[in-house]
């Protein structure tokens, strides 16, 4: 039976079977660069965010409060330009451009890895900063109150409150970066897309080829998206808690526990 | 009574064109409970925060066993273990258990070992009735038991003087009893304090000194006999006859 007597469900039997290894190589293309990139952009997104929030010290000359300030300009130059055009041509331009300028041939991993975590930390730079400013202020008093510094308030208190508050963000980057590696097709990484671009070249199976490719990346970001809830879930930690006791005859009946499943105490 | 530990001293601040507080002066001796009392808006809080330098004092000095802690060459983040502070609206580290809101403190910033922290930490727990939560987080919590560890938490770093800004304000009136209470024990204990109220009762019953505030000026303080029985200020009478009225 050749493709063109085949029925649409055949011929997705058929790209399915055919081509299992490149659908598979990739979908693990995409996804180490959608998990790599989001991480690393995370990490760039803290760093920024963090250096946005900073406010000079009291005691701080003029030397120090300008060059807070001249480093504040850059990064908001970054978070904007990066921001404010599309992926695909920074792909080109960077990937290009680095060749044609400097005469350095990135490889296709470390051209894709690199502009798509400092793609997506510009964005995270601003989600980091908007978590940071939606911590309450009397928490960072709690903890100045208490005789902590600057790095410590962060590092202790707000920074883990922030992160716990942008959590849905960066799920929704991760599953943002999954779909938009698709754009680095244009400087030949063979990612998820690629792998569509070929098979439908190959077969002139347009439709069915898309259809496959989209069941992929529905499963791949769907599957992420349930993984980051179980997370959440985890860092909010128990809704209950024991109460605690040295005295075994203190407080017998607040020490059970009951189960609001089986309707039992336990 | 032992020595003087905090002397403010001319204290002015302003936000903006705005004077809230205009030429402080009082002084606060060993196991002193001093109560500032005085209609909202009339500066309280803001002493009290320019005294943990919450804010900035636009004027003055706060002398800290004779030490002038605007100076400049004074640590902050030092002086601030050494004055506790337990504020309105608790401020508990919301990520953190009640145990360890009273452990990360004594670690990190006195670097006590994990071991002798916890230990202390159960303890000022239990001295505030809050031993049984200790794995608890603080949105578990009722206000007043929020603010029972919040206190604990102070209490924790061993400060040398607890600063209260108007601790139980945010509280129904039977959270309020109980966390008054604690402050009762503490009182007793000897531990100095400057506590921002509108419990009159705990004013006059309670401390040992009274201060009361009006339009950012200390109008009138002494003893709670003093300024509860014989008020020489028409504005402190006025002020106090609404409480005793009731």
């Amino acid at each position: 039976m050749t493709i063109s007597e085949m029925s649409f469900f055949q011929r997705m039997g058929y790209i399915f079977q055919k081509y299992s290894l490149s659908l598979a190589k990739g979908a693990a293309t995409t996804m180490v660069i959608a998990l790599v990139c989001t991480a690393l952009g995370c990490v760039i997104g803290f760093a920024v965010g963090i250096v946005q929030t900073l406010e000079p010290k009291k005691k701080a000359g003029p030397m120090s409060r300008a060059l807070l300030k001249i480093v504040k300009v850059i990064l908001t130059v970054y978070v904007e330009v990066f921001r404010g055009t599309p992926m695909m041509l920074q792909a080109a331009f960077i990937y290009y451009g680095a060749s044609q300028l400097f005469g350095i041939n990135m490889g296709m991993w470390s051209a894709a890895i690199l502009i798509v975590s400092v793609n997506t930390g510009a964005y995270m730079a601003e989600t980091v900063r908007g978590g940071i400013l939606s911590v309450d202020p009397g928490q960072s008093e709690g903890a100045r109150s208490i005789g902590m510094n600057h790095f410590q308030t962060m590092l202790y208190v707000i920074l883990p409150q922030a992160l716990r508050n942008i959590m849905p963000q960066i799920g929704n980057n991760l599953i943002i970066n999954i779909k938009d590696t698709c754009v680095l097709s244009i400087i030949g990484t063979v990612e998820l897309f690629f792998t569509f671009k070929s098979i439908s070249g190959a077969l002139y199976t347009y439709f069915e080829a898309a259809t496959v490719t989209m069941i992929i990346y529905f499963v791949l970001t769907f599957s992420c998206s349930r993984i980051l809830r179980v997370v959440e879930k985890r860092m909010d930690g128990p809704e209950n808690f024991d109460l605690a006791s040295n005295d075994t005859l203190a407080f017998t009946s607040g020490l059970q526990h009951y189960d609001a499943k089986t309707g039992r105490v336990l | 009574m032992a020595g003087e530990i905090l002397c403010v001293r001319h204290l002015s601040k302003s936000f903006g064109n705005n004077l809230v507080l205009k030429d402080i002066d009082f002084q606060v001796m060993q196991a002193d409970v001093t109560s500032i009392i005085g209609s909202s808006g009339s500066g309280k809080s803001t002493l009290l925060r320019c005294i943990n330098l919450l804010e900035d004092p636009s004027s003055g000095s706060i002398l800290f066993h004779g030490k002038n802690i605007l100076d400049g060459g004074v640590d902050e983040d030092a002086y601030r273990t050494k004055v506790g502070m337990v504020f309105q609206s608790f401020n508990l580290f919301s990520n953190l258990s009640v145990l360890d809101n009273c452990v990360i403190g004594q670690v990190k910033v006195l670097r006590k070992n994990k071991a002798s922290a916890r230990k202390s930490a159960v303890s000022y727990l239990d001295k505030v009735g809050m031993a049984a939560y200790i794995n608890a987080k603080p949105r578990q919590l009722s206000g007043g038991q929020k603010q029972r560890v919040a206190i604990a938490r102070a209490l924790a770093m061993q400060p040398e003087v607890l600063l209260f800004d108007e601790p139980t304000s945010a509280l129904d009136p039977e959270m309020v009893g109980e966390v008054l209470d604690v402050m009762k024990v503490l009182a007793h204990e000897g531990m100095t304090m400057l506590v921002v109220t509108h419990e009159m009762n705990f004013a006059r019953d309670i401390s040992t000194r009274v201060v009361y505030m009006a339009d950012g000026k200390i109008e009138e303080q002494g003893s709670p006999e003093e300024i509860f029985k014989d008020p020489k200020s028409p504005r402190t009478k006025d002020f106090l006859s609404r409480f005793n009225a009731t």
